[in-house]
């Protein structure tokens, strides 16, 4: 395969594109599978697409360049005090912010005040055409013209190269605390989680760990207030919390995903509390699985070793009825419930009728 | 009754399709008055069903359709099409699932807004989208408007809650989107779908995720010798790293109007009104009030009055709730603006807008969303008087460009609609407007849902800056 392209600017991005019948942008490639092409498609690699273009603390706002790394992204916001509040992953791999929103990943701290597609607000991109287009906003609310900005959130590509994204920020808070409460499995963690959504705690995050024994709670607020709520959880529920340094190292190695396999099938599913107990009982059936609970329940990541049938996955996804999209290995791109509605085409068509960018089934 | 008016008849019982000039009378306007077009019928469907069975009859027969919640917008949105029929969901008011445990409700479009929170408050959960219009507005006109509230800064507006959609689109087609869970997969349709103005089609069944009550608000009433030092005010706040739930700021025509309305009391000499909110578990309000406190006390407050109960907080909100009806009070006509500014501009923009009413020789009102830099002009003007409309929409336009020029956006969530129509080219270049009209096309290949909204109608005449509104010229619009 010929090396990517690399433009530098969203103008050079949008001369990429017009310049190959077949393309699509890349980032950091952590999550291969969304980008595993033949070789007539022209790779554009956002590499050198990258830095903050725009900052307005004052604002809770933010432009940078797709191919920004969002590790680099968050060390700015930090030094002024705000954060992305959705926990994007992958940051020491290098994951970019166009590729996040592109894959329409969020991590635990979803769970408090949403993911990408709450916080986006505007884009530039390069549709089929190859036209340098902006959509949507720079400041915090803005309902003019239809919200493209959102579609493109999961749209993996396939309906334009993005190019710059503005995005809304928050306030850090002044403190975190992280609770470990030990669990029986799936089922009396759903009841954890449903019980803890719903509580006056107003929770940062609510994962269950891979050993399925382990529901992770995270608190966020003023300190006094945080160490008062912990310990109403913890006369809820027997558990312990954590030292600062090891909540820390506990919450990267969930954005990281060293938990996962290095090979093997990686896959995100989108779920209800309600549904975990019975998507753990059909993973875990799989030699070798690991599962890992986010969002309180409506997000789950399923790590597969090499050795399990790349059917697996889907088979089991769509006999629960459940939606996944794969990150990793080699199993169908949309392994659960996936329909295809007319409107779908269409809207491709819209935005790229010569369909330069990749179908959006493979 | 026209050929097609009998085929439709087909469709509803005779008492659910409305042709007589009397019953269409009260379909003719929505909460942008100074237009009206009297519809060629009103269907009222009571099923999803007989909504499909409306739009693939409207497809099939090429005829313009307009849906039609309360009727409550504010640009025009739901004024109906004289070629066309408008198509009233206000039968459609089930709440068809309410999941507490997954904090979830399933509705029907035209539930109205408050009434999910209501019927969520015994789980104590609510729906957070609180337009002022809550109380009348329904949940299908929230999506298409992507509508928003005093809570935005936090929370987001509708689009933010809606999780699921089932809808069906322009070609007859019906989709569902999303679910139950707070994530999805694929590209983001609901988000799509949402705020684009009846363009897309009517949504069915809307999945909207609601959030536990907060346990405890504080919220504090300041009034400011000027209207700039209550911007500084929302500018220290925000940079002081507290999140409030609501930021929100009137001028002194909107107080005098909540006054009279409401018998709202503020502090005297107050030219300008500051409300903030905290909202949290009872510690975290604990915790940041003082906080709070001391950021309003260096901003040069007249007077800091914090609510001490529910009720007083209560009082607060209602004054701010009521600022458009009771500015109504005080002019026979107004017309409200929506546009954004970043919000450090705020003051410069207040300052601008003063000086731009004045050139005008109009009275204009500020109440607006402080924290999310959402201006809510009210000009007001007498519709009587010959050329006063012209000169408040023209003052308007002035003001939607300048939000513009200062980086912001024509509408921050009242939509586009007719009013604004001129002015997305402002915002839009021309490949731009273009990608919009191809998305809209692929939605809606014959052009007959919402025609002549948010864009200009195919073969309407070409947009002037002044004078007749291009569907005034096109025929399709008159004004009382
Ligand atoms: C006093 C007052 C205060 C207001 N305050 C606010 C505020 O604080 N924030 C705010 O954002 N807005 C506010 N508004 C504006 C208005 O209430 C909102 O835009 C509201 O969402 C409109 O709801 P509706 O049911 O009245 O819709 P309508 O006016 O009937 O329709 C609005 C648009 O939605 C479309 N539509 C309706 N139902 C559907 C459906 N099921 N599927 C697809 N499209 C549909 C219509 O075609 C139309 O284009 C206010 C209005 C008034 C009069």
């Amino acid at each position: 395969m010929n090396e990517p392209l690399t433009p530098a600017t969203p103008e050079a991005l949008a001369e990429a594109v017009r310049a190959h019948p077949r393309v699509l942008a890349i980032g950091a490639r952590t999550k291969p599978r969304l980008s595993r092409m033949p070789a007539e498609v022209t790779l554009i690699s956002t590499r050198a697409l990258r830095g903050m273009v725009e900052y307005e603390p004052d604002e809770f706002t933010f432009t940078a360049r797709a191919g920004t790394p969002v590790r680099e992204i968050e060390r700015e916001l930090a030094a002024r005090g705000q954060y992305l509040p959705f926990d994007p992953l992958w940051l020491d791999a290098g994951a970019t912010l166009g590729g996040t929103v592109a894959a329409g990943l969020s991590g635990p701290g979803r769970f408090r005040f949403g993911g990408v597609r709450d916080f986006i607000l505007g884009i530039r991109f390069v549709d089929g055409m190859g036209r340098l287009l902006r959509m949507g906003g720079k400041v915090v609310k803005n309902c003019a013209g239809f919200d493209l900005p959102k579609f493109m959130v999961g749209g993996l590509g396939r309906y334009g190269a993005l190019a710059e994204l503005s995005f809304k920020v928050f306030p850090l808070p002044a403190a975190r605390l992280t609770l470990q409460l030990p669990t029986e499995g799936a089922e009396a963690a759903a009841r954890v989680f449903t019980e803890a959504a719903g509580a006056r705690w107003e929770c940062e995050a609510l994962d269950l760990l891979p050993d399925g024994q382990t529901v992770c709670l995270r608190l966020a607020g003023p300190a006094p207030a945080i160490e008062a709520v912990s310990r109403e959880i913890l006369a809820r529920w027997p558990g312990q919390a954590l030292a600062p340094d090891r909540a820390e190292a506990l919450w990267a190695e969930v954005r990281e995903f060293r938990w996962a396999h290095a090979d093997g099938v990686l896959a995100k599913v989108a779920l209800t509390p309600a549904a975990m107990p019975a998507l753990d009982a059909a993973v875990r059936s799989l030699k070798g699985a690991r599962l890992h609970f986010s969002a309180g329940g409506n997000l789950a990541f399923v790590s597969l070793p090499p050795a399990v049938a790349l059917t697996a996955l889907p088979e089991r996804l769509r006999a629960l009825g459940l939606a996944g999209l794969t990150l990793r290995g080699g199993a169908p791109l949309w392994p659960g419930r996936h329909t295809i509605p007319a409107i779908a085409g269409a809207v491709k068509q819209a935005l790229d009728p010569d369909n330069r960018f990749p179908p959006t089934e493979d | 009754m026209s050929d097609v008016l009998h085929r439709l008849a087909a469709l509803l019982p005779a008492d659910r399709l409305l042709t007589g000039p009397a019953q269409l009378a009260a379909y003719e306007s929505d909460g942008l008055t100074a237009y009206r077009t009297r519809p060629l019928a009103v269907a009222i469907p009571e099923t999803t069903d007989e909504v499909v069975a409306l739009v693939r009859f409207c497809h099939q027969e090429k005829l313009p359709f307009v849906v039609r919640g309360s009727g409550t917008s504010l640009s025009g949105g739901s004024l109906p099409v004289a070629d066309g029929i408008v198509i009233a969901l206000n039968r459609l008011t089930r709440i068809l699932r309410l999941d507490p445990a997954q904090r979830i409700a399933v509705v029907e479009p035209g539930v109205v807004n408050t009434q999910v929170s209501v019927a969520a408050a015994a789980h104590r959960l609510h729906y957070a989208p609180d337009p002022s219009s809550a109380l009348i507005c329904t949940i299908g006109g929230n999506v298409a408007f992507n509508s928003g509230g005093a809570h935005c800064l936090k929370y987001g507006m509708t689009a933010n809650h809606i999780l699921g959609l089932k809808a069906v689109l322009p070609t007859g087609e019906v989709v569902e989107w999303g679910g139950a869970s707070r994530e999805h997969i694929g590209p983001d349709w609901c988000g799509l779908f949402n705020g684009s103005e009846g363009l897309f089609g009517i949504a069915l069944e809307i999945t909207l995720q609601l959030l536990p009550r907060a346990e405890c608000f504080y919220t504090v009433l300041a009034g400011y010798r000027t209207l700039e030092q209550a911007g500084d005010a929302v500018s220290a706040v925000v940079a002081s790293g507290l999140l409030p739930g609501a930021l929100e700021i009137m001028d002194a025509l909107a107080l005098e109007a909540a006054t009279a309305a409401v018998h709202a009391e503020y502090p005297p000499g107050a030219e300008a009104v500051l409300i903030v909110e905290l909202e949290g578990t009872r510690e975290a309000v604990a915790a940041d009030r003082g906080r709070l406190e001391a950021i309003i006390a260096g901003s040069q407050p007249i007077e800091m009055r914090p609510a001490r109960d529910a009720e007083e907080r209560l009082a607060i909100w209602k004054g701010r709730k009521s600022a458009f009806s009771a500015v109504g009070r005080l002019s026979p006509d107004f017309i409200v603006q929506d546009g954004v500014v970043p919000r450090r501009r705020l003051g410069e923009a207040l300052r601008h807008n003063g000086e731009l009413a004045r050139a005008a020789g109009l009275r204009v009102a500020n109440v607006f969303h402080a924290g999310d830099g959402n201006l809510h002009p009210l000009i007001l003007f007498d519709g009587r008087e010959a050329g006063a409309l012209e000169r408040a929409e023209a003052l308007a336009g002035r003001i939607l460009k300048r939000c513009v020029e200062m980086g912001g956006s024509i509408t921050g969530e009242h939509g586009v609609g007719v009013e604004k129509l001129e002015y997305l080219p402002a915002m839009y270049n021309a490949d731009e407007l273009d990608c919009m009209m191809r998305l809209r096309a692929a939605f809606d290949p014959l052009g007959i849902a919402n025609p002549g909204k948010k864009f200009p109608r195919a073969g309407a005449p070409a947009l002037s800056q002044r004078g007749l509104h291009p569907l005034e010229r096109a025929g399709v619009i008159s004004r009382e």
